[in-house]
């Protein structure tokens, strides 16, 4: 304050801030039952701890300090405006917040983090919003980062964001843990969020958007705290798979910009550690009784990271594997997914057959890597007429710059091998 | 905290239903309402007469307007309501998931009552 407070102490507020804020965060609006009172409180917390720990030292349980000193400077804004508003409802709710007893167990702390989570991935919520308030609340990024990060114009996010928390205080959406027969589905769709934002994260990553907020490290983060207060085997797998996409993160795009495929990456540029961890988080996942999507997901992606070289890759492994993906959740992608596995297995005849099958049913006919895989069946069986169809198909319906180019560069060698036979 | 449940059904579908399920569901919503007012949290309900006998005003240029039929053009209508006692959303959510007209296509929509207007 006064530019005599220790260096060390303002340090600690500051690493406090950083490990903590969110935490406390999340305790306050149990407590003061309101995201924007919360926020306040929060600062004001910490502007009382710059006030007074250079003078009295930091305390022995500084998060228990901050959440006490958070929550009576609120109840005092509170008591404050009541008397101006002399609303009654007000000096209820502040009664109310006074009487209950603060309990600093760990375990309250923990189960604050998750409601708070589950509050914020509510499904009364639009999937914007759970995506807007879970990086905002949850991972304490500002408005401003989200918006750069989503391409989107801050006072929209800013909007999204206010409209969701005005939806919870009006409509009265819980700051609860739900109960156990509501839980599977209620953590769907926080892992739906985090797995949002990891993607977004893993495809903006090949835009020329370098100052952008890493959204795939925070999805991760995300991912950690997620497993670490709730083990669920599904939290977990999902941990995996977005560990396992991450490790290739520095092969699947060229200096130039250009999107590498799985078999033509360099292996070396994998990153170990992450393999490492997501394959025995993989391992642990599949421990559980029924394997759910994201674990068989990261299952496939832990066979493709363990194969040294492309040609080790462990195709049965990973056809019996979209088999059982099929199982619990089929859908015309994974289709394709276990046709290109099958191809590589039983060879592009094999494949292509499952192909033409799923565009017959009028399937996938506006996707365009549908068309991609069809095109590079024909390539290998030789079809080149074919091969130059599909390809032509893809290239009209991708809509990313560097797929569009990868795609068209494909047709180009097509051409040269076409003019060479 | 109350919550209303508005109860939306395509009508000509009701129509078309078998005698027989049009009878379990109304078994249903008799159901629906008595465990709700046992428990105490039952304010008020109705099945609404059907589209037909719907009547809508508006003012025009300061006059008031009077035409026949609902006010919105879609094949959904509403079809009946409950005004509920619920501690949040997520309880409200969970009854209005017994709604028995769900089964067969219906829609329910949940709006809570502004505090302070409370029935």
């Amino acid at each position: 304050m006064n530019g005599q407070q220790p260096r060390s102490v303002a340090a600690a507020i500051d690493a406090i801030y950083r490990t903590e804020s969110r935490r406390i965060f999340a305790t306050l609006i149990r407590l003061l039952g309101d995201f924007d009172i919360a926020e306040e409180a929060l600062h004001d917390a910490f502007r009382a701890a710059l006030e007074h720990w250079p003078r009295e030292g930091v305390p022995a349980n500084p998060r228990a300090w901050l959440v006490s000193a958070g929550r009576f400077k609120a109840i005092d804004g509170i008591r404050r405006r009541a008397r101006f508003d002399a609303l009654d409802d007000r000096m209820d709710e502040v009664e109310a917040i006074v009487d209950e007893s603060v309990a600093f167990e760990r375990e309250d702390i923990d189960d604050d983090r998750l409601r708070l989570i589950f509050t914020c991935c509510h499904p009364a919520l639009s999937p914007d919003a759970q995506v807007a308030l879970t990086l905002r609340e949850i991972c304490g990024l500002t408005t401003e980062a989200i918006a750069q990060a989503f391409l989107t114009a801050a006072p929209t996010l800013a909007q999204r964001i206010v409209r969701a928390k005005g939806k919870i205080r009006d409509a009265r959406i819980p700051y609860e843990v739900p109960a156990a027969t509501e839980l599977p589905a209620r953590l769907d769709s926080v892992l739906r969020v985090i797995y949002l934002v990891f993607n977004e994260g893993y495809s903006a990553s090949s835009g020329p958007a370098l100052m952008r907020v890493d959204l795939s490290a925070e999805a991760i983060r995300l991912g950690r705290l997620l497993v670490a207060l709730l083990p669920d085997p599904e939290a977990i797998g999902l941990l995996a798979l977005m560990l396992l996409q991450e490790s290739r993160r520095a092969a699947r795009v060229s200096p130039a910009g250009d999107i590498v495929l799985l078999d033509e990456q360099d292996r070396s540029l994998w990153n170990e550690a992450q393999i490492a961890e997501g394959s025995a988080l993989v391992r642990r996942a599949m421990a559980a009784e029924r394997s759910g999507p994201y674990t068989l997901q990261a299952a496939i992606a832990a066979v493709h990271a363990n194969a040294k070289r492309g040609e080790l890759t462990d195709w049965s492994e990973i056809v019996a594997l979209y088999g059982l993906l099929m199982r619990i959740e089929p859908s015309p992608v994974v289709e394709l997914n276990r046709a290109v596995a099958l191809a590589m297995r039983d060879g592009p005849s094999a494949g292509l057959a499952l192909v033409d099958a799923i565009l017959a049913r009028g399937d996938l006919g506006e996707y365009h890597l549908a068309h991609a895989v069809r095109a590079d069946f024909c390539r290998r069986l030789g079809d080149v007429q074919q091969a130059r169809a599909s390809y032509r198909r893809a290239i009209a319906l991708a809509r990313q710059e560097p797929e569009r180019r990868f795609l068209e560069r494909r047709l180009a060698e097509l051409a040269a091998t076409g003019a060479a036979a | 905290m109350q919550y209303l449940l508005l109860c939306c059904f395509d009508e000509d579908r009701w129509d078309k239903l078998p005698e027989t399920e049009r009878e379990r569901i109304m078994h249903e919503y008799g159901k629906f309402q008595h465990d709700l007012a046992a428990s105490g949290q039952y304010r008020a309900g109705a099945k609404l007469g059907s589209i037909q006998t719907a009547t809508t005003l508006r003012e025009r240029a300061g006059k008031p307007v009077v035409t026949d039929g609902p006010f919105a053009e879609t094949k959904e209508h509403l079809g009946g309501y409950h005004l509920i006692d619920c501690k949040d959303l997520d309880e409200a959510i969970a009854i209005a998931r017994r709604i028995p007209t769900l089964s067969a296509g219906g829609a329910v929509e949940v709006r809570p009552v502004e505090s302070g207007h409370q029935a």
